[in-house]
Parts: C-alpha cells; structure tokens; sequence
C-alpha cells in the first residue's frame, strides 16, 4: 500500500541550515547535507529545503548547495524559495533537484505554474499555500503569512491542480508553530477537492496529531521542522507509532 | 567495469550517475551508438512523455539500437514504459522488448488512499523475479512518481499494487527494467542497482 509520507523541511541561509538545530552526532550542526543525510537514514520519506536568503551571492551558494545534496541524498527532495521564473527551476533542476516548491511567485504570476508543468512535468512542481482564517475566510498570505491577499485558499488550491501543480504543500498560519495539532477540517476539506497528493504543515506538536492529519485530515504527507529538529519527535519512533495505529508507513 | 547511461532528453540522468557514484561506480553518460554497444552494462533512464522521447530516440537511432544490444540493460522509470510494446501516453508504439502495454491508472471514485494520479510516493513490490532481486527485498518500499503502468504479464519481475496490481519491473532475456526509482529508494534501491551491476 501506498506509504503515507514523512517530511522534515530545512530552512537554509547563506548555504547553512537556520534555526537552532542541537544534534550531537553530526560533525557540522549547520550543514544541510549532513542533516539530510541523517534524516534520510532515520526513515524520513523526503525532504524540504526552503532557501530563505535574500541576497544574490546566498542564491549562488543555494544551487551549489542543491548539487552537493543530490549527490549525497538517496531519497528525493523538494527545494523552494525565491523561484519566480522558468529559469531559477531549471537551475535547480540541473543541480538535482526532484521537485521545486514555489509560494507567492505562484500568488503573483499563477500562469508560472502552467509554464512550469509544462516545461518540466507536473510531478515537479509543487505549490505551497499559506492561508490564514480571516473572520471564516481562508486567506491565502504571502511574505510568510505576513501579507493577506485577494485568493481564498479552496479556489486558489484547486486552480492551483487546474493549471498543473503536481502537489499541494498546505501551511495553515493559524495552526503554525502553536503545536495543538494541523488543521485538519481544512485538510480534509481540501482533500475531498482535489486530485493530487496534499502535504500538511503547520501545527504539529505531538505522534498524535501525525495520526490525526493522515486520518482526519487526510493528508498524503505530513511535514515539519522544529519538532524534529529539536528531537523533541524522533522519525523511528513518530514512524513506529504510526505504524501501530494503523496508518500505512514505510517502516 | 564499464557502464553507460543513455543520453536523450530525458530529466534525472544526473540523479542515476549521483546513486551508482554512492555505489562506487564511474559511469559515462552518452549517445554514442559505438560506446553504447561496447560497454559491459547500459541503463536507460527517464522521466518525461513517451510521445516526444520516442520520436526523439528514433530522431538518433536509439529505436534500432537499444533492442538489438546483448549486455545487461536496465530500464528505469519512462526507460521500462518505452521498452513496453505500446503506451496508452500519446498513443504510442514503444520499442517492443517487453509485450506489456503501458495504461493510464484510472482512479475509481470513493476508494480511500488510492484515488490519486499520479502515483507518488513509495510503495512496496512483491513476487519478485530476476536477479535484480533476492528474498531480502520482498515487500519492501520503493519510491514511485508515474501516471502510467505496465501491465502484469509473463515479464513481470515484481508486482506493484496502486489502484490495480502493475509491472513494478519487468525481465526478459537480457534487458530489465523498473517503474521505480532505485536511485531515490535508499538503501533499497541502491541494494537493487548493485544487484544489477554484478549481473
């Protein structure tokens, strides 16, 4: 049966990983790599790697960076940030990279997902979304959630399919860095929608609620970041328990 | 050893030479007929439609070429789908070494976790035949991304199972192939590209 997936999503500065990461048995706690690469032997299914440099020097580092993890990686990755054209993809492509995520590009200019599908094949194109509930209204935000926009999540999601997203990578800001678990309505309603695999991320905090959004919500993988990045979830154990309850797992 | 990957306009050729460099091995990746037919072992990789990579192989001469060789050749992904007689993608005549045909999944309303196309993700192979597999590998979870599958027949070599049981790989005489992705299938997939390189 098909796996429900894991994924941990790295944010990347400068070429290094960002956010306090404190695992002991890696030589370099900074470097994405070598975290990946221990992810990856834990049982992550993918991975994420967002860049989240602003200058023109880090983007250099970054297509670097993605041809040193596709030659170290035995699994596939995604990688996102700052994609607004065909060819910021197409480098990341010939770096080695599976799929690429864009966000706001996507908000800004929706024909990029066409073009991209066109160009490369839906499967490699994911399009991220984070909304925020505005008085019942599911938002879609840009900037990190910081700047609301016209587009309701639900339509915005299915015109996403519609012009060939391949994906869909669901933050709910709501729900994001609280850990009381996804937003699993929404998931679920969204699931109900559409036709291409869903990936939940935000909200995350417990083994419990990886059940819930693959249960509730539906979702074909469930991603996160701190919590697996400050141990406070290890994949061997948040895959064990999943297997347990039921839920099909690449073990 | 000498190993060759063919070179055509194909996307993850990259990511086949990053997996067998893990293995340790230097491979060449090129479309030189002469260098193909002389190396000890070929694979064949591929993602993207039929339609446009067949009339690209026939454009060099790769539709004549590929079958005709006699050292191991490994078909992965759209490789294994173009080997098949003729793909649903396209409606397009293939190269023929398998008789499988190439379908499109199609989801049947209301089944649960199984209703979307494309298949992606990993999944697990079962009866497994050839030497590209031994015991060890039975049941285990590969890594997929595809819309369109082998059907099951007599060069079945494993058996997936995403909306209808399908050809994960296929074998006949000396040509294999998987729908797979052995070179995104961790240390699965890595054990099945060694299995192929000491064939």
């Amino acid at each position: 049966m098909l796996a429900k997936r894991i994924i941990p999503c790295l944010d990347i500065k400068d070429g290094q990983t960002v956010k306090g990461i404190n695992f002991v048995n890696i030589k370099s706690v900074g470097d994405p790599v070598e975290l990946g690469a221990m992810y990856a032997e834990q049982g992550a299914d993918e991975l994420v790697f967002l860049d989240i440099t602003a200058t023109h020097e880090g983007r250099k580092t970054f297509v670097d960076l993605v041809k040193r993890i596709a030659r170290e990686l035995n699994i596939p990755f995604t990688v996102g940030g700052g994609i607004s054209e065909i060819k910021d993809a197409e480098a990341l492509l010939s770096a080695g990279a599976d799929k690429i995520s864009i966000n706001s590009s996507a908000v800004r200019n929706p024909k990029l997902i066409d073009d991209l599908a066109l160009n490369f094949g839906t499967q490699f194109v994911v399009v991220a979304i984070d909304a925020k509930n505005y008085d019942g209204r599911w938002t879609v935000t840009v900037n990190g959630g910081r700047i609301p926009t016209d587009k309701e999540l639900f339509s915005w999601a299915k015109e996403a399919e519609d012009r060939g997203a391949g994906e869909i990578l669901f933050t709910s800001m709501d729900h994001d860095g609280t850990k009381a678990g996804f937003a699993n309505a929404e998931l679920s309603k969204m699931a109900d929608m559409l036709k291409i695999p869903i990936i939940a991320s935000g909200g995350a905090g417990n083994m419990d609620h990886f059940v819930d959004v693959f249960a509730n919500g539906k979702a074909d993988a469930g991603l996160a970041a701190s919590i697996f990045h400050y141990k406070e979830i290890a994949i061997p154990d948040l895959k064990h328990y999943l297997s347990n309850k039921g839920i099909p797992i690449r073990l | 050893m000498n190993l060759v990957i063919i070179k055509y306009n194909a996307g993850n050729i990259e990511s086949v030479n990053n997996a067998l460099q893990r293995l340790g091995v230097t491979a060449e990746i090129t479309g030189d007929h002469e260098k193909i037919k002389a190396a000890d072992k070929v694979i064949f990789p591929g993602v993207g439609e039929a339609s446009t990579t067949m009339a690209f192989l026939k454009q060099e001469g790769l539709d004549k070429l590929i079958p005709s060789l006699k050292q191991p050749v490994l078909g992965i992904c759209l490789g294994l789908q173009l080997m098949c007689s003729h793909s649903e993608e396209g409606d397009t005549p293939c190269l023929g070494i398998f008789e499988e045909k190439v379908k499109r999944f199609q989801p049947e309303p209301g089944m649960e976790f199984v209703t979307k196309v494309p298949h992606m993700g990993w999944n697990t192979i079962t009866k497994l035949k050839s030497g590209l597999f031994d015991s060890s590998l039975e049941d285990q979870f590969v890594y997929f991304v595809h819309s369109y599958y082998a059907t099951v027949g007599e060069h079945t070599a494993a058996v997936g199972n995403y909306i209808n049981p399908f050809s994960a790989a296929l074998h006949k005489d000396n040509f294999y192939a998987t729908q797979f992705h052995p070179e995104k299938s961790g240390t699965i997939g890595a054990k099945i590209l060694e299995n192929f390189i000491k064939l």
